[in-house]
């Protein structure tokens, strides 16, 4: 399987198609600062408008979701996490922002794990330049 | 010292309604769509009142309720503004105690804390923006001999203001004073994960405030502050949370191109430079104490002073004293008055604490106490408790960059002031900072070097109004806890005035 800077859990790809029926296609940009921050928050797609600030990590391709659910983080963030690679989990809890699982009593969360040496290097070759913002 | 009964147990100061509505126009009325949402305490777990399940008709309702008091309330004088904000002061300090038990309850902070910070800072930052409106002044500019401009400050209108959950009065009281100050109705969504203190409040208050001027629809962020964010009759919009919510208010605030004031966090540097171990006297004391603030508010706070840099000089001896310091602190029982650190605010938090301490320890980043959630035991086993927890690392960490906002501190040395700087600014954010030395020009250096907009210096975590209070690079836009907040809520009239009885021989 291809080297990705993002995965998600099975318990959120349950989530996922729960919300895809619900809200239709959907897109997550990963938070920073404080309160709910450096939490990833889930939007119906093109709710959150990306631009030139903006690194598209990867996309999610969960089974019975059409389409495939982007995610995205501020290229400033992007500098200090690229090392990292991330799984977008759930646990219960009161999420805010405006992330659209908050009501149902669980919140979407990262977990991490460093890259690998060999991992870094594919994405690198990759990812002559990490900022794929015209592929929006 | 004491414990206090918890809210629901016979001996309470305070007791909660089995049930909150929203308050539109002066009165409790029901969600539009009939739901409600548990509201569990951090401290237990346990449920114990459940809130209504804000909608956009209900945010509707409510800026409909604000446009109907606007007009009336922009035109009260600033004598008769002043004296509701401070019958309001003297409403909430003549029912401390049961307000500071409510807060410690709904947020699982420490009672000690709401006692001796939030609460009473809440009745000074009412009392403050009461001076501050009587005191403003517009301008007059003498263009020239005749020609005069006047300034005159007017209200907004109706604004939307979003209130975050790890003070929840205090943060309320840092939008409601200045706002209502200002001659502005509110329309006010608390977070989601605390909506019920704000009401314990509102209870004792509402008969000091005109019907409409203050409106608070509870709710999820998706269901209701989306629509309060995007709502055409708001004239602006305040928030208080994280960064791509922030940018989310802004798209939304340039759909009807007004104003926001944002605070969104940081990453707060809390320097430490070698002659502060000159001596070990009562300012090394001071400055020790100064490290430990990261666990104040559970470190739930935009300030928290999560990375701290040691002067390499002093680096082994400083940091070891600092640990013991950290593992005097007492967590417990947030309603015991001994209890230092109580609970993190909700599950989820304690998820992404207990997240990053993993991703911290992946690094390399090596825990020198701490770095484990907590059992307390008996009731409190359901709650979330996580250690004061001290990492020693690298700057470029993820431990190091992002907001953790828990009890964790992630500390590294530097060798000089440029080195000092350097990693200070080495961040994303811009809020808070701290500088510790015994030398007035290299505090007074390092403050205005830093890139942030609140340098402590030879303290830390005090906010007391009339100190501005806001961020710099990616930590948000407006000063808070100033009255150069009156200026986010307010219009400027200009009238421009000739006195001159001859035309002016263009036509």
């Amino acid at each position: 399987m291809a080297v990705n800077r993002v995965d998600v859990t099975a318990d959120a790809a349950v989530l996922l198609r729960r919300l895809a029926g619900t809200h239709g296609p959907l897109m997550f940009h990963q938070s920073g600062g404080c309160c709910d921050g450096s939490s990833p928050m889930c939007y119906p797609a093109g709710e959150f408008r990306t631009g030139n600030a903006d690194v598209r990590l990867g996309d999610l391709r969960v089974d019975g979701v059409g389409e495939p659910i982007p995610v995205w983080m501020s290229a400033s963030q992007f500098e200090y996490w690229k090392h990292t690679h991330l799984t977008i989990d759930v646990v219960p809890g009161r999420g805010s922002g405006f992330s659209l699982e908050a009501p149902e009593g669980v919140r979407f969360l990262i977990r991490s794990r460093l890259l690998t040496d060999q991992e870094l290097a594919e994405l690198d070759g990759r990812e002559q330049q990490p900022v794929p913002a015209e592929e929006r | 010292m004491a414990t206090y009964a918890a809210p629901g147990d016979s001996g309470s100061v305070v007791t909660f309604r089995p049930r909150y509505d929203h308050f539109i126009g002066g009165e409790y009325v029901p969600p539009a769509g009939g739901e409600y949402f548990a509201n569990p305490t951090p401290v237990t777990g346990a449920t114990f009142t459940e809130v209504a399940r804000g909608t956009a008709a209900d945010v509707d309702r409510a800026v409909r309720a604000a446009e109907g008091a606007a007009v009336a309330w922009g035109r009260t004088s600033p004598a008769e503004r002043a004296e509701v904000l401070n019958k309001i002061a003297d409403r909430i300090e003549q029912n401390l105690e049961a307000i500071a038990v409510a807060e410690s309850w709904e947020n699982g902070k420490p009672v000690r804390e709401t006692l001796a910070a939030d609460i009473p800072l809440a009745v000074d930052h009412f009392r403050y923006f009461a001076g501050a409106i009587r005191a403003q002044e517009g301008g007059i500019s003498q263009l020239d001999a005749d020609t005069v401009a006047y300034h005159f400050h007017e209200p907004l209108g109706v604004v939307g203001q979003i209130i975050p959950w790890n003070f929840p009065i205090l943060m309320a009281t840092w939008k409601l004073a200045p706002a209502l100050a200002a001659g502005n109705t509110v329309v006010l969504k608390p977070a989601e994960q605390t909506p019920a203190s704000i009401h314990v409040l509102l209870e004792l208050i509402a008969d000091l405030i005109p019907a409409g001027v203050v409106n608070v629809v509870n709710g999820f962020g998706v269901e209701a502050g989306k629509p309060l964010a995007q709502h055409s009759g708001i004239r602006k919009v305040a928030f208080t949370g994280e960064t791509t919510t922030g940018r989310l208010i802004m798209q939304y605030a340039s759909e009807n191109i007004i104003p926001v004031t944002l605070e969104l966090g940081g990453k707060s540097p809390n320097i430490f430079f070698a002659d502060v171990a000159d001596a070990p006297d009562a300012f090394y004391d001071k400055a020790q104490e100064g490290f430990a603030m990261f666990a104040l508010n559970q470190g739930e706070v935009c300030t928290c002073p999560s990375r701290a840099l040691i002067q390499s000089s002093i680096y082994s001896s400083f940091l070891a004293d600092a640990v013991e310091r950290v593992q005097k602190i007492k967590q417990g029982d947030p309603l015991d008055t001994d209890t230092m650190i109580g609970a993190q605010a909700s599950n989820d938090q304690l998820e992404k604490i207990l997240s990053y301490i993993d991703i911290g320890r992946k690094e390399g980043a090596k825990v020198l106490t701490g770095g484990e959630r907590v059992d307390l035991g008996g009731d409190l086993s359901g709650g979330y408790y996580v250690q004061p927890t001290v990492f020693e690392g690298d700057n470029k960490m993820r431990v190091f960059q992002e907001e953790i906002f828990g009890p964790v501190v992630s500390v590294t040395r530097f060798d000089d002031y440029d080195d000092a700087i350097t990693i200070a600014n080495d961040t994303l954010y811009g809020l808070g900072a701290g500088v510790w030395s015994r030398d007035g020009n290299t505090a007074y250096r390092a403050g205005r070097d830093i890139q942030a907009g609140r340098v402590w210096t030879n303290c830390y975590h005090a906010y007391p109004a009339h100190a501005a209070f806001g961020g710099y690079k990616q930590s948000g836009i407006g000063r808070e806890n100033h009255k150069m907040m009156l200026d986010h809520y307010q219009q400027t009239k200009n009238i421009l005035v000739s006195y001159s009885q001859n035309a002016q021989g263009f036509f």
